[in-house]
């Protein structure tokens, strides 16, 4: 059985995906678990351009801006969880998920 | 020969994504994140989406690792303080198992699909194309976008900034803030 190089692609972001997922599932540092997220987010922009890559109508480019946009999205998504973590320490003097469990202001 | 390159990227990314998730420094994880997202950077590269490239490398390589640096430095107690302690073998044995399941699920759904062959040139869009389509069709959702990342750059700095004053008010007895 051969496999076409859009396969190999598709391989590929699925195992980064389940990677970020392992990550974001298995430990209780809150920035490791923001990391995992990271990484299933660019586990799915490597999926649209590996589709964009392998269409047979690649000039149009909108895989591509989908990109784009993803990637500024995680970019604020990353400055605003980043910051949540930094107010999350200010308050509990500690990032373990398991001891934010209070809604306190 | 084209296959092979991205053998080598994929090894390269999932490698120092999987050792960066399994470390216990911070630091060292943050590092090797860095690695991973160039090596996606260079699958964007291989796949002909330069400016996706380059866009990956600016935001991700250059900024994110930044910020997610200075919150591993701000969030520590100690100058020595970056290793995490270690989480227990129960929850990582049910993580690998929740994640090698979706693993499972999603290579044999993708094995067994037939993919219509693309094109076998090397498809390439050019920095004119794509700003045709953002200014075009796009412009839009392009300054959704910008109004988007205005407001959650401004919420991230409200919600990290010390407030000096509403620790102040604060009644006595409850949650304090501890302003350095």
């Amino acid at each position: 059985m051969s496999l076409s190089p859009l396969h190999l692609c598709l391989l590929f972001s699925s195992a980064l995906f389940c990677v970020g997922l392992i990550g974001a599932l298995s430990r209780s540092n809150t920035i490791l678990v923001l990391l995992g997220v990271e990484l299933m987010l660019n586990a799915a922009n490597l999926n649209f351009i590996a589709f964009w890559r392998y269409s047979p109508n690649p000039a149009a480019g909108t895989g591509v801006v989908f990109v784009l946009f993803s990637i500024a999205v995680a970019a604020a998504e990353a400055a605003v969880g980043l910051a949540l973590v930094i107010a999350i320490y200010r308050h509990q003097k500690n990032i373990r998920l398991q001891e934010a469990n209070t809604l306190r202001g | 020969m084209t296959t092979a390159v991205l053998i080598a990227l994929a090894l390269v990314t999932l490698a120092t994504a999987a050792i960066a998730l399994a470390l216990r420094n911070l630091i060292h994880s943050a590092l090797l994140l860095i690695a991973s997202w160039a090596g996606i950077a260079g699958f964007y590269l291989w796949a002909g989406a330069e400016f996706v490239a380059f866009a990956q490398i600016l935001v991700y390589v250059g900024a994110i690792s930044m910020v997610v640096l200075f919150a591993v430095l701000l969030t520590r107690h100690s100058r020595d303080d970056v290793a995490v302690t270690a989480d227990g073998l129960g929850r990582a044995t049910a993580a690998s198992l929740a994640g090698g399941a979706v693993l499972g699920v999603l290579v044999v759904s993708i094995v067994s699909t037939k993919f219509i062959a693309g094109p076998v040139r090397p498809a390439v869009i050019s920095v004119k194309q794509l700003g045709e389509q953002l200014a075009g069709p796009h412009a839009a959702a392009l300054l959704v976008l910008g109004v988007i990342l205005t407001v959650s750059l401004l919420g991230a700095v409200v919600i990290a900034a010390t407030d000096r004053d509403d620790g102040r008010a604060r009644p006595p007895g409850g949650p304090q803030e501890d302003i350095p």
